[in-house]
């Protein structure tokens, strides 16, 4: 068979135009409003009796134009919309810093569970008893995991989780009657964005620490930087180039001789659970990402869980509501007036966090155990491991071919003078049929390529991977160039024009032009 | 007529009292695509290495910082609705904002273009 280029299979592909648009099962699937018409509705529902309202003039009478479908339509439209999805159950998902690992099907079993999927948090206290001993229980586990004194289990995700600890922090500096002057908290170059973004938001000033030429943060320049004014630093370990931060201790102890407190962002904590314990590291408060960690979905899969622990000087702390054990059952402290020798610094959800991921997240660590737990992370780390090894002989390496946590950071050294960037590389690897890597991102590095591959995936799996990966990089370095300025070709859309995209957004939908009946 | 630059890739080209701020060549092949800029108003006085304006890109945003002190007294107002100055032109049309510059001595401090060019080198 003669060779063909990716050129020529396009313009192949181009001659094969169908009348649909659609790629046989590739569906070019309509936008609701222009499958629906507003003049024909779905449903035959009686017209309402007209009362009088109760809107006082406030009701609508214009008709709002929502496009009518019926049942088979709006299935279809929903069923090939989820069919576009690139998901953790369609395939392996790389996604650096996001720890897209599998949802455990056991999970889910134990969420629909009708004593746990059918309560109500209006309900009284006391026909819920189960699910507040499952709080408690996981509250419980979280902190032996983790070494902390406390937990506060209601942020919604991360960054609520971050803000949660960080107003601690606060609140413990009030205390101290040291809030005027300590305003000044230390955030890493490698930081995720939410980091410093938190502090601002609750008005402490951000102060950014350089990394060291090997990736990590140095004490001596916390050091340089610690002050009666300095507040806290919030740090990352292992860090978001994927390396772990081993002079931990010694920041730790720097902060806590300045009277400052440790925020530990603990987004990465899947890749040191049962292996090390962020109390014994000096952290003060600590998010726990149950959708990354322990297992529970996210991203459009189910909202995030973000539980924050906190050290034995920031637990008294922690906001409304908890969850309290006594001589009658387990009660909900909703109250800072119940709240007993506790001076929880407010209330951060309106009730008490996402109860359905604290059921998957218990799930996973009772189905785990001890054991399973620490195999979990030594395996994330074992095959981010293999993807590094896999690859270091041909894509380039920021801080070296050394050992790395859960996820590998590339950069893009080795693409100097191909004229292709991380953006063609990771485009390509779309045609490949897999999600692409996290590019750009951390921003320590030029060009960056953040890989997590997690332990959800076996051997031949990462093989696979690595092979694709080791496919394109042979192709760049062999110039061609077209694989990777034109991808992806395969996709439902081409490249988009991100920039005029961003100078020029259209964000308010148009109606199409009537069809015209062409006459023949 | 002097220019002289920041390690952070702002010019500042000197005419009398006024310097006229902008990016560098590199710092907008490194920025890539510029999609919006944001700048201060008119009379509002900015300080050395505090923020003097911002620069959206497809890929990140930015902080322009003031390459010395002073008070703006004009911003080159065709940048919100034409960004693409930025890249086409970053030393010409792609302009920020001018400053009366409130020291001179603190041009001193920055770099000239022979300087900057060295610097180039050791990042690159």
């Amino acid at each position: 068979m003669p060779q063909t280029s990716i050129g020529q299979m396009n313009m192949m592909r181009d001659t094969h135009e169908t009348f649909t648009g659609n790629k046989a099962l590739q569906i070019e699937e309509a936008l609701i409003f222009e499958t629906g018409r507003v003049e024909v509705t779905g449903v035959d529902v009686d017209e309402p009796v007209t009362e009088e309202t109760r809107l006082g003039g406030l009701e609508r009478h214009a008709p709002i134009g929502l496009p009518g479908l019926s049942e088979p339509e709006t299935m279809r439209h929903y069923l090939r919309l989820s069919q576009k999805n690139y998901s953790i159950d369609t395939g392996l998902f790389s996604l650096g810093s996001c720890t897209m690992k599998h949802n455990p099907r056991l999970n889910e079993r134990m969420a629909r569970l009708p004593g746990i999927g059918d309560i109500h948090p209006l309900q009284p206290v006391q026909s819920v008893q189960g699910a507040l001993e499952l709080m408690d229980t996981l509250a419980h586990w979280l902190m032996t995991l983790t070494g902390m004194a406390g937990v506060a289990l209601s942020p919604k995700a991360g960054a609520h989780g971050e803000l949660c600890g960080m107003m601690a922090i606060k609140a413990a500096i009030a205390a101290k009657g040291e809030q005027a002057s300590r305003t000044v908290v230390l955030v890493p170059d490698s930081a995720h964005g939410t980091n410093p973004a938190t502090a601002a938001l609750i008005g402490f000033s951000v102060k950014p620490v350089p990394a060291r030429a090997d990736g990590t943060v140095d004490p001596e320049e916390v050091r340089k930087l610690a002050g009666p004014e300095m507040a806290a630093i919030m740090l990352t370990n292992p860090n978001t180039c994927g390396l772990f931060e081993k002079d931990v201790v010694e920041i730790a102890d720097i902060l806590h001789e300045a009277g400052a407190y440790f925020y530990c962002d603990g987004a990465n904590f899947n890749a040191i659970v049962g292996k090390a314990r962020p109390g014994d590291l000096g952290v003060d408060a600590m998010h726990i990402n149950l959708h990354k960690t322990f297992s529970t979905p996210h991203g459009g899969g189910g909202p995030g869980s973000g539980p924050v622990v906190l050290s034995e000087r920031l637990a008294p702390f922690a906001p409304l509501p908890f969850v309290k054990r006594g001589k009658q059952g387990y009660a909900l402290i909703e109250h800072a007036g119940n709240a007993g020798d506790a001076k929880p610094f407010g209330r951060i959800t309106a009730f008490h966090g996402q109860m359905g991921m604290y059921v998957r997240a218990l799930s996973y660590m009772l189905s785990h155990g001890a054991d399973g737990l620490r195999q979990a992370s030594e395996d994330a780390v074992l095959n981010a491991n293999y993807v590094r090894a896999g690859l270091a002989d041909l894509i380039s390496l920021p801080f070296g071919n050394r050992p790395c946590m859960h996820e590998v950071l590339f950069d893009d050294t080795w693409l100097k003078d191909t004229g292709l960037t991380t953006l063609d590389f990771a485009k390509a690897l779309i045609d490949e049929g897999y999600h692409p890597m996290t590019v750009y991102f951390p921003l320590v590095v030029h060009g960056a390529m953040l890989v997590e591959p997690t332990e959800s995936e076996s051997k031949a799996s990462l093989d696979l991977f690595i092979a694709t990966l080791r496919d394109l990089a042979i192709s760049i370095r062999a110039g061609e160039r077209e694989r990777f300025t034109g991808a992806p070709y395969h996709a439902p859309r081409r490249r988009l024009d991100e920039t005029r995209a961003a100078r020029s957004p259209v964000l308010r939908w148009q109606p199409p032009e009537p069809i015209k009946v062409a006459a023949e | 007529m002097t220019t002289r630059y920041t390690k952070d890739h702002e010019y500042i080209r000197v005419e009398g009292d006024t310097g006229t701020v902008g990016i560098t060549d590199y710092a907008q092949a490194q920025l890539g695509d510029v999609v919006f800029v944001d700048l201060p108003e008119v009379g509002k006085a900015i300080e050395k290495g505090k923020e003097a304006a911002v620069v959206e890109s497809v890929k990140a945003a930015s902080e322009i910082y003031a390459p010395v002190s002073g008070e703006v007294i004009a911003i080159n107002e065709k940048l919100p609705d034409a960004p693409t100055f930025v890249n086409e032109d970053p030393a010409g049309a792609g302009w920020f904002l001018k400053l009366r510059i409130k020291d001179a001595s603190e041009l001193d401090a920055l770099m000239s273009e022979a300087d900057y060019k060295a610097y180039l080198e050791t990042i690159s």
